[in-house]
């Protein structure tokens, strides 16, 4: 049941030192204040986050004396949420906030390059049991193949570094691949993640 | 008709704020002192 003793007689009373007035004022807006700034975010959490906020304002200015008593306290209340919606809608609009529901599951546009624990234990193992196999390779071929693969030089730097012509670094790469294929083919093994 | 009133029925839906929440506002309100020193106005949370 709320009041039936009007705002600015509460707002004075909660002035004079009466916290029970805070409380009548707090409940006799609630759904109304509630549904308002609801109806503009739709978000409850957001509402509530609204709400606490607008009172926190109003309890401080009311405490500090800086009411103007001249001017009514629900649309007084109402214009201090209107301005912390639009600071709402401001800031994620900065930082936009997307949420899923049924229709729409966020974590189809989202996604995570990152390799789970399983699949990067693998990619672990198979890259181990890669090394063993270049270190198989003719020393030609298995410097051109660490040079491109793991060091990421170009055939040109390759040709320079290994003082050949380009050709001949893409040959021994060639070579370098067609001999570690014939490695796993042998040894019947499998590179899979 | 139906495409006129497009928007969800939910936009009117009334809410209140829970119990819990409300009772955050009036424990900030007992613990809330204002001094005036100097002409200064202090705001001093005793929680």
């Amino acid at each position: 049941m709320h009041s039936t003793i009007n705002d600015a007689t509460l707002v004075r009373k909660y002035i004079s030192g009466d916290e029970r007035a805070i409380e009548e004022l707090i409940n006799k807006h609630n759904q109304r204040l509630s549904s308002y700034i609801y109806s503009k975010v739709q978000d409850m959490s957001v509402t509530e986050d609204i709400f606490q906020d607008t009172f926190i304002k109003v309890i401080s200015t009311l405490k500090r004396g800086a009411y103007n008593e001249e001017g009514k306290f629900l649309p007084w209340v109402m214009r201090i949420a209107h301005n912390l919606i639009i600071d709402h809608f401001r800031r994620n609009k900065r930082m936009p906030k997307y949420k899923g529901n049924k229709e729409f599951n966020i974590f189809s546009v989202l996604t995570d390059d990152k390799l789970n624990a399983e699949k990067q234990l693998i990619k672990d193992q198979i890259d181990q049991d890669l090394e063993v196999l270049i270190e198989q390779l003719p020393k030609d071929q298995r410097d051109v193949l660490i040079m491109r693969i793991y060091q990421d030089m170009s055939f040109n730097e390759i040709a320079e570094n290994t003082e050949v012509s380009i050709n001949t670094a893409l040959g021994r790469m060639r070579y370098a691949l067609i001999n570690l294929r014939k490695i796993i083919e042998k040894n019947q093994i499998v590179l899979t993640n | 008709m139906e495409q006129i009133y497009s928007s969800p029925a939910t936009h009117c839906k009334l809410i209140s704020t829970r119990k819990e929440a409300v009772n955050f506002l009036l424990n900030y309100s007992k613990s809330l002192e204002i001094h005036k020193v100097q002409g200064m106005t202090i705001e001093n949370n005793l929680n």
